[in-house]
C-alpha cells in the first residue's frame, strides 16, 4: 500500500498527463459523428505515432539535461532515405528498413560524439547537425516524392486485419483465434512494442540508469564511478533511433518522402512541448519516454478537438505555441522558492 | 605483530610518516596515525588542522607526497576512493553524493547494481536497499522513494546504507552530523554504535565537543597539520583538549590595535535578524571604525549572515539599521546604495568575486559602472584615472590592466576584487574569508588595509576560517554556533582559547 | 607607477585568444573569395565577384542578416541565445505593411521590441532557459501571424520609405548598408563604451560574479532581449522593403546564418567572450560564402551541409584553446 502511494506520488506528472488525455480523448470521441469506432481509433493512431516516436526522442537527451535540436531534422532525413529503398522484394524491403533505421541511430551518434568529444552544447551542436542532417535530405529528395511498396505502406496503417489479409496469414485474417485481436490499429501496437521492447529495457539498464543520474548531478554521477561519456553517445544514439522509427513510419503513412524543413522544426518543436507535458523535467533527471507518449497524445488529441469544431486550422501554431510556453511556466515557478539568489546562477 | 589480523586490539589502518603539501602549505606534517577494528575514532582540530587531508589520503582521494599506509599490517595504496572502497575503507564526505531524483535503492546501489539478463534487477537491488536499511535501523524508510523526496536526516541514514553496501572495514564520517537535528543525530549515534559492535572501524570527525563525548572511544588531536596525541575517551578533560588544539605559532605580523573608543557610533545594527533556520535571531552592532569579526566552526551561518546583509538571501526576518536609518536590502544593486554603503568581499573569488577571462580593468570597474558613466556612455578618463588609482592603492603587480585577471597570482586576484570594491567607496565593508589559498605578503598587505580602512571611519565584518586573524586583526569577535552568535569576545578575551572554546559551545566552567 | 611585472608580454608575440577567429574568419574569406573567382574565371572567364558593384550589391542584401546578428550576438553574449528570430522578423514585417504609412517602421520596430521584452522578461524573471523559452515564442509569433494573415502572404505593400531603406542608394551606395553600418556602429558604441554593454559581457562570464557586484543583472539581460527583438522587427521591415511586401516565413532563413555569423566571428556560445568585429567579419563571410555558392548553382542542400559543417568544424577549431581553463 505504501509502495502504491510512493509510486503514485514520484508518478504524478505521468499519471496527470494520462488522465488529460484519456478524457481529451472521450471528449473527441464524444463529439465526433463515428466515435468510438476502430475507423476512428485507426486514424488517430496513425496521426500520432510519427510525433510520440520523435517525441521519445527527444525525452532521452532531455533526461541527461540536454536538448536535441535535430530530432525533426533526424526524422526527416530516414523519411527521405526510407522513400528510396522501401520497395522491392521482401528482403529488399527489409533492408531498407534496416538502413533507416541504423541511419537514424548513426545521426544520433554523431550528434553524441560532437557533444562528448567536441565539447560543443548539445543545442548549439545539434542545431549544426541539424541543418546537415536536413540538407542531405534535400539532396536526396529536392522535391516531394517516392517509391514506397503498397502492400506494406498500406498494412502499417491500418489494422491487424488487414495485415493478416494483405500478407495472407490466420486464414487471412478470418481465424477465430485471430479475431478478438484482429481490430488493434497497426500504429498502436507498435508504439506499444517500441516503448516495451526498447525504452523499458534501456531505462533498466546501466546505461539508461546512468542517463538519469547525469541529468539528476552530473558531479555526483562522476563521483559514483559512472561513464558518463558512454551514457551521453548512448543517449543521443538513441534518440536518434526514435527518430528513425518516426521517419520511416511517415514514409509508409504518406507513401512519400518530403524534405519539409518547416515540417521539420514544428516536429523538433512538438516534440519539447510532448517531453514537458509528459512529466519530464527540462533539467534532467526526472520523466519517462512513456510520459512523453502521452504528451505527444494530448497534443494531437487537441488537434483532433480543433478539427471536430471547426476551428480554423490555421490557430494551431498559435495553440502549440502557448501550450509550449504555459507548461514551461509553470515548471518555473521553483523560481519564486529558492531563497538564497546565489543558487539561482548554478 | 604476530597477533591475528582481526584482533580487535590492533591498529586494523596505519599511517606511517605521512606527509601531505598543496603548494607551499604542508596539510600533513609525518603523521603516525592509526584506526582499530571495533572502535569508534574521533579526529579532532581546528580549521586547517589537517583532518581532512587525513580523511581524504585513507580515502584514496589524494595521495600522500611521503610516508606509508598498511592495511592489516600489509603495505597498501589508493589511488583512487573506488580502490579504496575495494579495500574496505568507505568514506562519506560532508557533501551529500547522492543522486536526488533516483531512488533510494538506486542510490544505495549506483555503483554496482545487482544485474539479471544485463539489466537492474530491480526486485533484487530492493532486497538489497531493505537489508541494509533494516540494518541501521530504518526499516520504515521505503527504497522506493526519491531522494529529494527525504529529509536531510534521512538523506544522511540513505548515505550511510550506501556506504554499508560496499561492505566497509572502515567507515570514515566527515562532518556527518553537521546538518542533523539533535534527535537525528541520536539516531545516527545508535547506528554507528551498532556497526562498531559488528567489529567495523568508524572514523569520526566531529567539532562538537558533546558529541563527540557521546560517540568516541578513542580520540585523536590535530594540529598544523600534525598529530598531537590520542587518548581514551574521558581521560582528557575539556580544557585540555582545547590547550591541545590551540598553540600555534604565530606566522603573521598584525597592525597594532587603536585601544577601543569610548563611544563609537554604530554604524550597523542588526535585531532579532533571522533566515530560514540557518541564522537564529542574531544581535550584533558594529560601530564607526571597527573591525568585527566572526567567529566560529565552519559553516554556523557566517556566510549566510554575511549574504542575508548583502541582498542575497530572501526572505530574512528582523531589523537592519545603517548608519541609523532602518534599511531593507532585497539585492545587492540596493546594498551598494548611498546611505547603505555596504560592500561583500565574496567566498569564492573565481567564481563570485571575478569574471576571470575578463581584464584587470573590467573587473576592477564593473561595481563602479554608473558612478563612471556620464550620460549613457562611460567617462574613459575617469574610468582609466580609477583603474590607475585602484591598481596602486592596493598595489596590485600589473603588466598592463588589459590583460585577463585571470593571468593575475591568487594574491593579486584578491586584491583585484578588493579594489573593485573600494572604488564604490564603502562605509561597510564585509569580506568572508578573503585570505583563503593567499600568500603571507598578501594577507598582510590585506590586514593593514582593513585597519587603515577602519581608521578612516568604515566598519568592517570579519569573517575568517582562521583563528589567528581573528585575534589579530579583530577588535570584537563575534562566535557564531549553529546560526546564533553564542559569546561576543572583546580586547583581552580575543584569544585562541576562548574563540576556540566557543566555537565547540563548551562550557565557561570548563575553560 | 605600478610594479609592472616584467613578464615578457606574450601575448605580443602570438595572436590574442579574442583575435584569433576574426583573423582566421578573414582568412576564410579570401579563401572564399579566391575560390569563387577561379570558378568564375574558369567558367565565365570573368571575375565578378571582385568587381565593386557586385560586392555592394552583395552586401546590401547581407545588412538584412547583418543587423539580426548584430541583436544575436548581444543576447548570446549573455549565455543565451534568442531562437524566436523568424518570426519576429516575419512578425516586424507583417505589422509593419499593414499599418502602413509613416507609422509602418516604428511599428515593426516596435513589434520586435515586443517580441524581445517578453523573450528578456521570460528568460531574466522565470529563468526559462532560453533556448526553450525563445522557441516558444517563436511558436506563438507564427501562430498570431498565421491567423493575423490567414496562412497567406499578405496583401498590402512595403511603405515608400521601407523600400528607399531597403534598396535605395545614396552616392551609389546602398542605403541600406548605410543602416546596417549605423546600426554596427550604435552596438559597438554600447559593447564598447557604456555600462550596460560592460554588463553584458559580465553576465556572459560570471552571472553570479556580476550579479554580487551590484549589477542589475535581470534589467541587463531584459535589455539585451529587447534590443535583439528590435533589430530582428528593424531587419524583417527592411526584408518586407526589400521584396516589396512581407510573406510566410521570411525570417526562416536568417536563424541559423545569424548564429553562424556570431559563432564563427568567434564570440563564445557561452557568453561573455567575443567583439562586434568579429560578428562584422562572420556575416560577411556567410553572405559571400552564399555568393558563391548561389554562382556555383549550389541547391538548397548543399547550402544547409556547408552551414552545419562550417558551424561544427569552426566550433571544434576554437575550441581547442579553451580546454585548458574548463
Amino acid at each position: 500500500m505504501n509502495d502504491l502511494r510512493v509510486r503514485l506520488s514520484q508518478n504524478a506528472a505521468l499519471l496527470t498527463a494520462i488522465v488529460v488525455f484519456i478524457l481529451f480523448y472521450v471528449f473527441y470521441n464524444m463529439n465526433h459523428p463515428r466515435g468510438f469506432s476502430v475507423a476512428v481509433l485507426i486514424q488517430n493512431s496513425n496521426e500520432v505515432f510519427t510525433l510520440a516516436m520523435v517525441a521519445m526522442a527527444q525525452t532521452v537527451p532531455v533526461l541527461m539535461g540536454g536538448l536535441d535540436l535535430s530530432v525533426g531534422a533526424i526524422m526527416t532525413l530516414v523519411n527521405t532515405i526510407a522513400s528510396h529503398l522501401l520497395n522491392g522484394s521482401p528482403m529488399q524491403i527489409a533492408f531498407g528498413m534496416v538502413v533507416s533505421l541504423a541511419a537514424g541511430a548513426a545521426c544520433g551518434f554523431v550528434n553524441g560524439c560532437i557533444v562528448v568529444y567536441g565539447r560543443i552544447q548539445p543545442i548549439i551542436a545539434t542545431l549544426a547537425t541539424g541543418a546537415i542532417f536536413l540538407g542531405l535530405a534535400l539532396f536526396l529528395r529536392p522535391s516531394p516524392g517516392g517509391n514506397v511498396d503498397d502492400d506494406l505502406s498500406w498494412a502499417a496503417t491500418n489494422d491487424l486485419y488487414e495485415i493478416a489479409a494483405t500478407y495472407g496469414f490466420a486464414q487471412n485474417g478470418e481465424a477465430g483465434w485471430f479475431q478478438p485481436i484482429s481490430w488493434i490499429p497497426v500504429p498502436l501496437l507498435l508504439l506499444v512494442l517500441v516503448a516495451v521492447l526498447v525504452w523499458l529495457p534501456f531505462a533498466r539498464s546501466v546505461t539508461g540508469r546512468t542517463v538519469y543520474a547525469v541529468g539528476s548531478g552530473e558531479g555526483a554521477a562522476y563521483m559514483s564511478g559512472l561513464s558518463i561519456d558512454r551514457a551521453k553517445i548512448a543517449a543521443f544514439t538513441l534518440g536518434g533511433f526514435f527518430a528513425g522509427i518516426g521517419g520511416l513510419y511517415l514514409t509508409l503513412q504518406t507513401s512519400s518522402g518530403n524534405a519539409d524543413i518547416p515540417q521539420a522544426g514544428a516536429y523538433t518543436l512538438n516534440s519539447i512541448a510532448a517531453v514537458v507535458i509528459g512529466g519530464t523535467s527540462l533539467l534532467g533527471g526526472v520523466g519517462t519516454a512513456i510520459g512523453s507518449i502521452f504528451g505527444a497524445l494530448i497534443l494531437r488529441t487537441i488537434s483532433f478537438n480543433f478539427r471536430i469544431f471547426e476551428i480554423d486550422p490555421l490557430m494551431q501554431p498559435l495553440f502549440e505555441g502557448t501550450v509550449l510556453l504555459a507548461a514551461v511556466s509553470l515548471g518555473a515557478f521553483r523560481v519564486l522558492r529558492v531563497k538564497n539568489t546565489l543558487e539561482l546562477f548554478r | 605483530m604476530s597477533a591475528p589480523p582481526k584482533d580487535p586490539a590492533q591498529a586494523h589502518v596505519q599511517l606511517t610518516g605521512v606527509t601531505k603539501r598543496y603548494g607551499g602549505v604542508t596539510a600533513l606534517d609525518n603523521v603516525d596515525f592509526s584506526c582499530e577494528l571495533g572502535s569508534v575514532h574521533a579526529v579532532l582540530g581546528e580549521n586547517g588542522a589537517g583532518k581532512s587531508t587525513l580523511i581524504k589520503i585513507m580515502s584514496g582521494v589524494v595521495q600522500p607526497d611521503e610516508g606509508e599506509i598498511r592495511l592489516d599490517g600489509r603495505l597498501a595504496s589508493f589511488s583512487h576512493p573506488a580502490a579504496a572502497n575495494a579495500q574496505g575503507i568507505v568514506c562519506i564526505f560532508q557533501e551529500l553524493s547522492l543522486l536526488p531524483d533516483l531512488s533510494v535503492a538506486d542510490n544505495i546501489s549506483i555503483s554496482d547494481p545487482p544485474r539479471r539478463f544485463g539489466l537492474i534487477d530491480a526486485k533484487a537491488q530492493r532486497r538489497r536497499a531493505e537489508e541494509l536499511l533494516a540494518r541501521i535501523g530504518c526499516e520504515d524508510l521505503n527504497p522506493m522513494s526519491r531522494v529529494r523526496d527525504l529529509p536531510l536526516s534521512r538523506r544522511q541514514m540513505v548515505e550511510i546504507a550506501k556506504a554499508l553496501a560496499k561492505n566497509p572495514n572502515v567507515l570514515i564520517l566527515d562532518e556527518a552530523t553537521s546538518a542533523l537535528t539533535a534527535a537525528d543525530v541520536d539516531t545516527v549515534f545508535e547506528i554507528l554504535r551498532r556497526l562498531r559492535d559488528d567489529g567495523i572501524s568508524i572514523l569520526t570527525i566531529s567539532h562538537r565537543m558533546h558529541e563527540i563525548e557521546a560517540i568516541a572511544d578513542k580520540c585523536s588531536v590535530f594540529r598544523n597539520g600534525k598529530h598531537i596525541e590520542t587518548f581514551q575517551q574521558g581521560a582528557r578533560s575539556e580544557g585540555e583538549i582545547v590547550q591541545m588544539m590551540i598553540g600555534r605559532e604565530i606566522t603573521a605580523h598584525f597592525p597594532p590595535k587603536p585601544p577601543p573608543p569610548d563611544s563609537a557610533e554604530p554604524m550597523l545594527e542588526l535585531k532579532k535578524y533571522s533566515w530560514e533556520d540557518r541564522l537564529k535571531s542574531i544581535d550584533l552592532t558594529v560601530g564607526a571604525g571597527e573591525i568585527v569579526g566572526l567567529g566560529g566552526l565552519d559553516g554556523q551561518g557566517q556566510k549566510e549572515l554575511l549574504l542575508g546583509l548583502f541582498g542575497v538571501l530572501k526572505g530574512t526576518s528582523g531589523q537592519v539599521i545603517v548608519q541609523g536609518n532602518e534599511v531593507d536590502i532585497n539585492s545587492p544593486q540596493d546594498a551598494k546604495k548611498a546611505g547603505v554603503d555596504l560592500a561583500l568581499i565574496p567566498e569564492d573569488r573565481k567564481t563570485e568575486g571575478l569574471m576571470l577571462p575578463m581584464s584587470i580593468a573590467d573587473n576592477l570597474t564593473i561595481a563602479s559602472l554608473k558612478r563612471l558613466s556620464r550620460g549613457i556612455f562611460v567617462d574613459a578618463d575617469a574610468m582609466t584615472a580609477a583603474i590607475e588609482d585602484g591598481i596602486q592603492r592596493m598595489q596590485i603587480k600589473v603588466g598592463s590592466s588589459a590583460d585577463a585577471v585571470s593571468t593575475l597570482s591568487g594574491g593579486n586576484q584578491q586584491k583585484v576584487v578588493i579594489a573593485k570594491w573600494l572604488m564604490t567607496e564603502p562605509k561597510i565593508v564585509l569580506l568572508n574569508d578573503p585570505t583563503r589559498g593567499i600568500d603571507v605578503g598578501t594577507k598582510q598587505e590585506i590586514y593593514r588595509l582593513l585597519r587603515s580602512l577602519a581608521e578612516t571611519g568604515a566598519s568592517i565584518v570579519y569573517y575568517s576560517t582562521d583563528y589567528e586573524e581573528l585575534i589579530g586583526c579583530c577588535d570584537r569577535v563575534a562566535v557564531m554556533y549553529d546560526g546564533e552568535i553564542v559569546r561576543e569576545l572583546q580586547g583581552d578575551e580575543i584569544n585562541e582559547r576562548n574563540i576556540i572554546a566557543s566555537a565547540l559551545k563548551m562550557d565557561e566552567a570548563a575553560q | 607607477m605600478t610594479t609592472s611585472a616584467p613578464e615578457p608580454a606574450t601575448s605580443r608575440l602570438k595572436i590574442s585568444e579574442d583575435n584569433k577567429p576574426i583573423v582566421m574568419s578573414a582568412g576564410f574569406i579570401v579563401v572564399i573569395l579566391a575560390v569563387g573567382t577561379m570558378y568564375t574565371l574558369y567558367t565565365q572567364g570573368t571575375a565578378t565577384l571582385l568587381s565593386p558593384e557586385y560586392l555592394l550589391q552583395q552586401l546590401q542584401v547581407g545588412a538584412f542578416l547583418g543587423i539580426v546578428a548584430a541583436g544575436m550576438m548581444l543576447v548570446i553574449l549573455l549565455g543565451h541565445i534568442d531562437l524566436s528570430i523568424p518570426w519576429t522578423i516575419a512578425a516586424g514585417a507583417m505589422m509593419a505593411t499593414t499599418v502602413g504609412g509613416p507609422m509602418a517602421i516604428p511599428v515593426g520596430l516596435g513589434v520586435g521590441l515586443l517580441v524581445g521584452l517578453v523573450n528578456g522578461l521570460g528568460v531574466a524573471y522565470l529563468r526559462i532557459p532560453s533556448m526553450i523559452f525563445t522557441l516558444g515564442v517563436n511558436a506563438v509569433m507564427r501562430g498570431l501571424m498565421v491567423a493575423h494573415t490567414g496562412g497567406f502572404a499578405p496583401q498590402t505593400a512595403a511603405t515608400d520609405l521601407m523600400q528607399y531603406l531597403a534598396v535605395g542608394k545614396i552616392l551609389g551606395i546602398p542605403v541600406a548598408l548605410l543602416v546596417w553600418a549605423v546600426v554596427s556602429m550604435g552596438v559597438m558604441l554600447l559593447l564598447q563604451r557604456t555600462a550596460v554593454g560592460k554588463s553584458i559581457y559580465a553576465i556572459g562570464n560570471k552571472e553570479a560574479a556580476a550579479y554580487l557586484a551590484g549589477v542589475p543583472t535581470k534589467w541587463v539581460i531584459v535589455s539585451a532581449f529587447c534590443l535583439c527583438g528590435m533589430l530582428a522587427g528593424l531587419s524583417g521591415t527592411l526584408l518586407a522593403g526589400y521584396s516589396t511586401k512581407a510573406y510566410q516565413g521570411m525570417g526562416d532563413a536568417y536563424l541559423l546564418p545569424a548564429i553562424a555569423a556570431v559563432v564563427i566571428g568567434g564570440t563564445h556560445i557561452l557568453g561573455g567572450r567575443g567583439r562586434y568585429l568579429g560578428t562584422l567579419i562572420g556575416v560577411i563571410l556567410i553572405v559571400l560564402l552564399n555568393s558563391v555558392l548561389s554562382i556555383m548553382q549550389m541547391p538548397e542542400s548543399g547550402r544547409q551541409i556547408i552551414y552545419g559543417t562550417v558551424i561544427i568544424v569552426m566550433l571544434l577549431v576554437y575550441g581547442r584553446g579553451r580546454k585548458v581553463t574548463s
